[in-house]
């Protein structure tokens, strides 16, 4: 990318010309909205904190979805930050899950409401 | 700077100095003076120490005793080795203040030392004094062995050198810094007991009445330095005597004569407890009776008198002598007031108390009456002899568990070992009194045979002064003599007071009466032979033991060891030595012997006019025989009234106890007087309704607006975020799910809107 050019610019071909932007976006909302769904309404820490996983994964495909769309490596660039943040954050949020289930010999979230004004 | 004022001014050169040897001009010298300062911190350093050192001994007592020997020895050698004229001890460079390079724009107050007669005068008598005292302390001190007593000589020490700085410093600034130094250390030993509240209320009560009568010298210092432009009295006095300020106006008719001396005035009567201060000074009796012997008798409340006598050309150069009239009056009737008091309260401690009020009225009263001489005299002559009347008394305190009430103590000089107190305090007494041939004798005829000749011309009625002076003679020598014949002779009878030793161990019969005292002790009046002869050992063995058994053993009284016996005999002998001062011949002066060559010489000399003079004989002629008339009728009166019968009381007393005497029978008929005298005639219930009530009632209304307006906003401002929380607070619920969907739907919301402004 020495020049402002895109990959369209440059003469690259489209991948899969039968599949748009909209499958990719309707892929990654479903996704989201299924994260979303499981975040608001299981109980168990694991499951949730795989629910934001899923809401994580979801916004990198749309990511890299529209990086492909617009010809950028950016998008996909981002993706690949994003998932190593991703596995850190997975290791320590599931330590931090090991560490609450040692103290209440329980995984749900309900157990845990020290915040209360 | 000083020396661009002085050539300022023409008129200087031209006028010609007053006095020959005051006029000429300061030298360096008298450098072994820096010994004073340098031994008394030495040994507070060594007090101080000895504390977290956990010396349990009288060492530090006796460091201090050393330490002070060696000042004075210090001070005497600089007095012998001094000629005439002005010497400065240069030590260093302290404060300067520069604003300006042109005069009056530099305020400079070095640590350098003004060394002429009238501070060797004074200096000789601090020293000595303080070292005679410290080793009276050693002894007197001795149950408080351990931090008591390293407290205690560490604000000794602290004071012979604040007090030696005041005395010896060659500016006003660095006289205010020593007279600062020593109002701090007489609170410190006022408060010495501090588990008294009494104690703690005097101490305070001294403090705050100083720090009035300060403010007045403070102000006299800012406004020394308006008028002359220096602080430094040597420049000072070379103006003064030229009669111009540092601009060359003349200061004789102006408010530089006028303002200056009433201020000074005002600092110098809050040291000295003079007319409207002086309450401080009898509640100061609560402090170890060595202190007030030093602190409150001989040194530091003559550091008023000091003041002026130094500041005596100021006040002599004002032409219708202002100052110095309200200075006399001011005296005469303190001294006349307080010995009233004196006349008729029954502590014997307070008595020499309101007695020293009286006596520094009489030197105030000198000066005033132009007697500068007359009153450094009576200030040397009063440090001695109420020094021994206050050790004295203090060995008696010492010696019954802090009795003082005279009703209460009889025939103290009968009892062994108690021989040397009473003598001591006969002489103190004779002093006082000013039986013809003593010291005070001498040095209270100088004054008032000056008030019979000064004229009316340059104070206001001198001899109504010198009458009511007169007056305070006679009461003074039926007071002195009314604790002299009720506590040391006649029939040998005492209660012990209430020293926390004797609480403690149940030996003090709190709330008997004397006779049933004796009852049941069975001792004291008439069986005081067989008793007495146990005090030597049983004494002993009881004092300072705490493991002292009350149903074995009873109260004895403690008769004084070699240090007390020892400096009270120096004492006396000191005080009835400064009789012959008097008539020690000098080139230097033709009246006052060696203190008026002292005092000639010196800054402070002015010679007194005398006028009266009637058939060849002189108002000093006149006024050794009224004096001794007025002094030896008081001594006669005090025996008719409270001596026993026989020859202690000169033939013409009857008292046969402790309790009473033929004054009891008389007081009634003078009925308000005596009672109001008494109660000191209420003053400081006065200054109590009329000072300490209202500024307590101001103290609380301001405490109200505090509390409500000023804290009542600063709460509010803060009551205001606690309770927008208290609001907010449910909204935090602490479920993970409610965050959660608040989150979702908030961002929800965001894309509506987003949507909605999109399209």
């Amino acid at each position: 990318m020495s020049d402002a050019l895109t990959l369209a610019q440059q003469g690259w071909p489209a991948a899969f010309p039968a599949v748009t932007l909209a499958h990719y976006l309707f892929v990654s909302a479903a996704m989201f909205t299924v994260g979303l769904i499981g975040f608001l309404t299981r109980r168990n820490l694991i499951i949730m904190f795989l629910c934001t996983e899923l809401m994580f994964q979801a916004a990198g495909i749309a990511l890299v979805a529209f990086g492909r769309y617009h010809l950028d490596f950016s998008g996909q660039t981002f993706v690949i930050f994003i998932l190593t943040v991703a596995a850190a954050e997975a290791a320590m949020a599931l330590a931090l899950v090991v560490l609450l289930f040692r103290k209440r010999e329980t995984l749900s979230a309900d157990e845990w409401t020290e915040m209360k004004g | 700077m000083l020396h661009q004022a002085l050539h300022l001014l023409p008129t200087l050169a031209a006028a010609p100095p007053a006095h020959a040897d005051s006029g000429a001009a300061a030298t360096p010298g008298g450098q072994l003076l820096m010994l004073v300062p340098a031994l008394c911190v030495l040994a507070a350093l060594f007090s101080a120490l000895s504390g977290p050192l956990k010396i349990r001994s009288k060492i530090p007592g006796y460091f201090s005793v050393a330490c002070l020997a060696g000042a004075f020895v210090a001070v005497l050698l600089t007095y012998l080795g001094h000629e005439s004229g002005v010497k400065i001890a240069h030590g260093f460079e302290w404060i300067t203040f520069k604003w300006g390079d042109g005069p009056g724009q530099a305020l400079t107050g070095n640590f350098a030392f003004y060394v002429d007669s009238l501070t060797l005068l004074w200096m000789l008598f601090v020293t000595g004094l303080g070292a005679l005292i410290a080793l009276y302390s050693v002894e007197y001190m001795a149950d408080d062995v351990g931090l008591g007593y390293a407290r205690y000589f560490f604000a000794f020490n602290i004071f012979v050198l604040s007090m030696s700085c005041l005395v010896m410093a060659d500016n006003l600034l660095l006289l205010f810094l020593g007279w600062e130094g020593v109002g701090l250390c007489s609170y410190l030993l006022i408060g010495y007991f501090y588990k008294k509240p009494v104690a703690v209320a005097a101490a305070k009560k001294a403090f705050i009445v100083n720090r009035i009568g300060d403010l007045g010298l403070v102000l006299g210092l800012l406004a020394t330095f308006v008028a002359f432009g220096t602080l430094g009295y040597d420049p000072l006095f070379a103006m003064i005597r030229a009669g111009v300020d540092a601009k060359g106006a003349p200061i004789a008719d102006s408010w530089v004569t006028d303002v200056i001396p009433l201020l000074l005035m005002a600092g110098a009567f809050g040291k000295s407890a003079q007319v409207f201060f002086y309450v401080w000074l009898p509640d100061a009796m609560e402090g170890p009776t060595p202190v007030s012997a030093l602190i409150h008798a001989a040194t530091m409340v003559t550091a008023g008198v000091f003041l002026i006598a130094r500041m005596y050309p100021l006040y002599a150069a004002d032409d219708d002598h202002m100052a110095l009239s309200l200075v006399a009056w001011c005296g005469a009737i303190t001294a006349l007031w307080s010995a009233t008091i004196g006349m008729s309260i029954f502590d014997i401690k307070r008595v020499m108390g309101y007695s020293t009020i009286s006596q520094l009225g009489y030197m105030f009263a000198g000066l005033g009456l132009l007697a500068p001489t007359g009153a450094a005299f009576h200030t040397l002559t009063h440090a001695f002899f109420k020094a021994t009347l206050f050790l004295a008394v203090g060995a008696v305190m010492h010696g019954f568990g802090g009795q003082l009430d005279l009703r209460r103590l009889s025939g103290v000089a009968r009892m062994r070992g108690f021989g040397i107190v009473g003598l001591a305090m006969l002489v103190g007494s004779l002093n006082l009194s000013g039986v013809p041939g003593t010291a005070g004798f001498f040095s209270k005829d100088m004054i008032l045979a000056q008030g019979f000749s000064t004229p009316a011309s340059m104070i206001e009625a001198p001899q109504a002064i010198a009458w009511v002076l007169l007056l305070t003679a006679g009461l003074t020598a039926y007071y002195t003599f009314r604790a002299f014949f009720r506590v040391f002779t006649g029939p040998v009878e005492y209660l012990p007071g209430d020293d926390e030793h004797l609480l403690e161990h149940g030996r003090h019969p709190k709330g008997t009466t004397l006779a049933e005292w004796h009852k049941q002790h069975g001792h004291g009046h008439g069986h005081d032979h067989a008793h007495t002869e146990l005090t030597g050992v049983a004494a002993r063995r009881a004092h300072g033991r705490k493991d002292f058994d009350p149903t074995t053993e009873e109260f004895d009284p403690h008769p004084p060891g070699w240090a007390i016996n020892a400096s009270l005999v120096i004492c006396a002998l000191l005080a009835i030595a400064a009789a012959a001062l008097y008539f020690v011949k000098t080139p230097h002066a033709e009246e006052g012997g060696w203190v008026g060559g002292m005092i000639e010489r010196s800054s402070a000399a002015f010679h007194s006019p005398h006028e009266f003079n009637l058939l060849g004989i002189t108002s000093h002629s006149a006024m050794y025989l009224v004096s001794a008339l007025v002094g030896l009728t008081g001594i006669a009166v005090a025996a008719f009234l409270h001596a026993p019968k026989g020859w202690q009381g000169l033939f013409l007393g009857s008292r046969d106890t402790a309790a009473t005497s033929r004054a009891d029978a008389l007081t009634p008929r003078l009925g308000r007087v005596a009672r109001w005298a008494r109660a000191k005639w209420y003053v400081d219930e006065l200054y109590d309704w009329f000072l300490v009530k209202p500024l307590r009632g101001i103290a609380y209304v301001s405490s109200w607006i505090d509390k409500l307006l000023v804290d009542g906003l600063v709460d509010a401002a803060g009551a205001l975020p606690a309770r927008v929380g208290r609001v907010l607070r449910p909204s935090q619920s602490g479920v993970l799910h409610g965050y959660a969907a608040g989150m979702a739907g908030g961002v929800a919301l965001v894309l509506l809107l987003v949507l909605i402004v999109l399209n």
